[in-house]
């Protein structure tokens, strides 16, 4: 010994590694919309795919763009891509693709990278830019009318409507196994329960996500609904106010974005309690019918909050700090 | 029954199959030994023999600095080459005796002994202080202090730790499975210091062989129950371990006293019962030389102070060129650039692997995903810690409770950003408990 010069790594422990990435858990994500996402594109037609891919390309460009700028290799994380694609999946059909891209543009940049990027937003990115457009473009954002579009040459007709919500509100009945298959108007990634649902299950085998705030969340507009509805408890009622709006799709892929709800344990259960409740004031008292973006954008506001006031106590914790018995 | 465990903790590769079938063999160092004075938690010990001074084995080179600190014992006959600092495994200088073996392992005769029974207390507390034995399992704290609190009737449990959580180290339970009597005997003999105490042989249920050999050699003792606990690292830390067998909290400011417990590593009470019962000081100890680079896992008896790079020779050296060295397991253990530096009291394994996983990722930002925080046993917040370590933001590291962790690395195991984390709060915990030192 002594003689050779071999080289060895130092560092400071651990040496080992859990096999999961950022990179990979963005990918579950992607994979755990595909349900949803190929749901909404045979439902809705082929603009579908023009609207999705316009928003991904808008985020991944933007997102590389801006890295370029800043020397920051941020594109490999494929979170930009999670962001278009959840974009993409809450705008309606018809909505002209610069919109979309506009949209994109503004999660990416102004939601996400101004604010130190990745983990460092402190809205949901792809909510932010959808409500950058329903403020901006609310005619357009909110028009699920649309019977026949043209994309390029072709004619075709999608199978759209006012969204049952705004039915339900409107006193109409509306077809809540339709609503779970998805077959109803709505934007392109809301509409299929089961599809998202299957999605979410996805995530939460893989350890991605859990039912912190997806359950309290849904069971808290539940009870709300239950009691301020003004229909008691009317299972019909219930289960139309609960598969439609979106709300599959803000609870289990968009209020769990880990960048955006509290980390704690207790932040999490009231997280998802004040989303149902804003959801549920929403949804009742304001004059539109859906609530589940804003509510979640609301929610993503008062996250510090959450977390300060549920910040777990360290292991051993003693009043007053000191050495003594128990 | 639910298992017994605590909230948080991490499931890695165990690597454990490498070397847990393989016995203990004995290996004689040839070449020089090194002893560092500072062993243990404490005072540095002070050297008592000069340089040109013949030692024997088993002969006391240096003599405790103070209460808590631990006299070193000569673990071969020799020459004494000199009185200098080496460089440890922690990477630091550390003023040690350098004693050129002349490999006739000449012994001193061993302290008088009598028999347990007629032993009191303080004879007892005072055998384990001469041997200066500390805390085996890696921190290194002198046992006769954990054994000497304000008021021993208050212990109420006396825990062997025998859980070895830490992955591919097997020196434990290589020992318990080889010399079960001298664990229990160990325990019995600290049992009789506590009157009012209970012994809990805690072994994580990865071991079911072990647990049955102790529960076994232990069925007729009405004070000592073998507790099996949940596989999980950090099983085996001194606070998890308390908590998952008696449901006492213990913090950064407390000692397993406060909540009267009293917790020993394996080879700490093989040491204990060596001590007390022969009369011989702490000169050997249990080392696992594992990892796929090396050419023939195995667990060695050692000589306490030879070089790990002769113990590597001495088993066969790498089939590979290793990319990481590591003095210890993967998770707490320190990565090594040299192997000229001398096993200590604490010397757990000796780990090389072929590829330096950490190395390979670059770190990220972090997403905020909450995993480090569920799997935090210390119940802190490590992504909020290593920001406020990262900016040397003093006051709300401590708000954060930052001076909990214990430094397992579960949060840098877990982050999928592969943050530094454990790094970041480790660092700034090393600045803080300077500067209140200073005070």
């Amino acid at each position: 010994m002594g003689e050779e010069k071999k080289r060895v790594n130092v560092s400071s422990n651990p040496h080992i590694r859990d096999g999961k990435s950022t990179a990979g858990i963005m990918f579950a994500v992607i994979l755990s919309l595909l349900p949803a996402t190929g749901y909404g594109i045979y439902h809705f037609g082929p603009r579908a795919v023009a609207v999705i891919g316009t928003t991904i390309a808008g985020a991944v460009i933007t997102e590389g763009l801006f890295g370029a700028c800043c020397k920051k290799k941020s594109l490999s994380d494929l979170s930009a891509v999670v962001t278009g694609l959840l974009l993409g999946l809450n705008l309606p059909v018809s909505i002209p693709l610069w919109m979309a891209a506009l949209g994109a543009v503004f999660a990416i940049l102004i939601a996400k990278l101004l604010f130190g990027g990745l983990g460092q937003n402190f809205m949901n990115p792809a909510l932010a830019g959808r409500c950058f457009l329903m403020i901006s473009f609310p005619k357009q954002m909110t028009d699920f009318s649309v019977k026949s579009v043209d994309w390029g040459k072709l004619h075709w007709d999608a199978i759209s409507g006012a969204t049952p919500l705004a039915a339900l509100k409107a006193g109409e009945r509306v077809d809540v196994m339709e609503m779970i298959l998805g077959n109803t108007g709505g934007t392109i990634g809301e509409t299929s329960v089961i599809a998202l649902v299957a999605g979410a299950c996805l995530l939460i085998l893989l350890g991605i996500i859990d039912l912190r705030i997806p359950a309290s969340y849904i069971v808290t507009l539940a009870l709300f609904v239950t009691v301020f509805g003004g229909r008691g408890f009317d299972p019909a009622y219930l289960s139309a106010q609960l598969a439609g709006g979106g709300l599959m799709l803000g609870a289990f892929f968009m209020a769990t974005d880990y960048a955006t709800r509290p980390i704690t344990v207790g932040g999490q259960y009231l997280f998802g309690i004040f989303l149902g409740l804003m959801t549920g004031i929403f949804r009742i008292f304001s004059p539109g019918a859906e609530g589940v973006s804003y509510a979640i954008i609301l929610g993503n506001l008062l996250v510090p909050l959450m977390e300060k006031i549920t910040r777990p106590k360290p292991f051993g914790y003693r009043k007053g700090g000191g050495t003594h018995a128990v | 029954m639910a298992k017994l465990t605590f909230v948080g903790g991490i499931h890695p590769y165990d690597g454990k199959d490498l070397s847990k079938d393989k016995p203990i063999r004995d290996v004689l160092p040839k070449g020089e030994m090194v002893y560092p004075l500072s062993q243990h938690i404490g005072a540095p010990a002070q050297a008592i023999v000069a340089k040109g001074d013949r030692v024997l084995a088993g002969q006391k080179i240096a003599e405790a600095g103070g209460f808590v600190s631990a006299p070193v014992y000569a673990s071969v006959s020799g020459t004494v080459k000199n009185i200098e600092p080496r460089r440890v495994a922690s990477g630091d200088m550390v003023m040690s005796i350098v004693v050129d073996n002349d490999g006739s392992y000449e012994e001193v005769a061993a302290r008088a002994v009598k028999p347990v029974e007629q032993m009191s207390p303080e004879e007892i507390r005072e055998a384990i202080k001469e041997a200066g034995i500390v805390g085996m399992g890696g921190a290194g704290f002198p046992t006769h202090v954990k054994l000497t609190p304000k008021e021993p009737e208050k212990i109420e449990y006396v825990i062997a730790n025998c859980a070895e959580c830490e992955p591919y180290l097997t020196s434990d339970y290589r020992r318990m499975l080889e010399e079960p009597e001298r664990l229990v005997g160990g325990l019995k003999i600290i049992l009789r210091l506590f009157p009012n105490a209970q012994g809990i042989l805690a072994v994580e249920d990865n071991k079911p062989d072990c647990i049955r050999l102790l529960r076994k050699l232990t069925a007729e003792d009405s004070r000592i129950s073998v507790k099996a606990l949940q596989t999980k690292y950090p099983q085996g830390g001194e606070r998890t371990l308390i908590y998952a067998v008696t449901g006492r909290e213990v913090n950064s400011t407390m000692l397993p006293a406060d909540v009267g417990c009293v917790v020993n590593n394996v080879d700490t009470m093989v040491a204990v019962h060596r001590a007390v019962t022969e009369g011989k000081p702490l000169t050997e100890r249990i080392v696992t030389l594992t990892g796929n680079a090396m050419k023939d896992p195995c667990n060695y008896r050692i000589r306490i102070g030879m070089s790990y790079a002769e113990l590597l020779d001495v088993a066969g050296g790498y089939s590979v060129e290793p990319q990481k060295v590591i003095c210890g397991g993967p998770m707490m253990g320190m990565a090594l650039f040299d192997l000229n530096i001398p096993t200590t009291k604490t010397s757990t394994a000796l780990l090389a692997m072929t590829e330096d996983e950490v190395s390979a990722m670059e770190p990220g930002p972090c997403i905020k995903c909450g995993r480090c925080v569920e799997v935090c046993p210390g119940r802190v917040m490590p992504n909020y810690l290593a920001t406020y370590a990262e900016h040397f933001d003093e006051e709300k590291f401590l708000e954060y409770g930052g001076m909990e962790c214990c430094e397992c690395g579960c949060c840098s195991y877990i982050c999928p950003a592969k943050r530094q984390l454990t790094q970041s709060i480790k660092s700034m915990r090393k600045i803080m408990l300077a500067k209140k030192k200073k005070k």
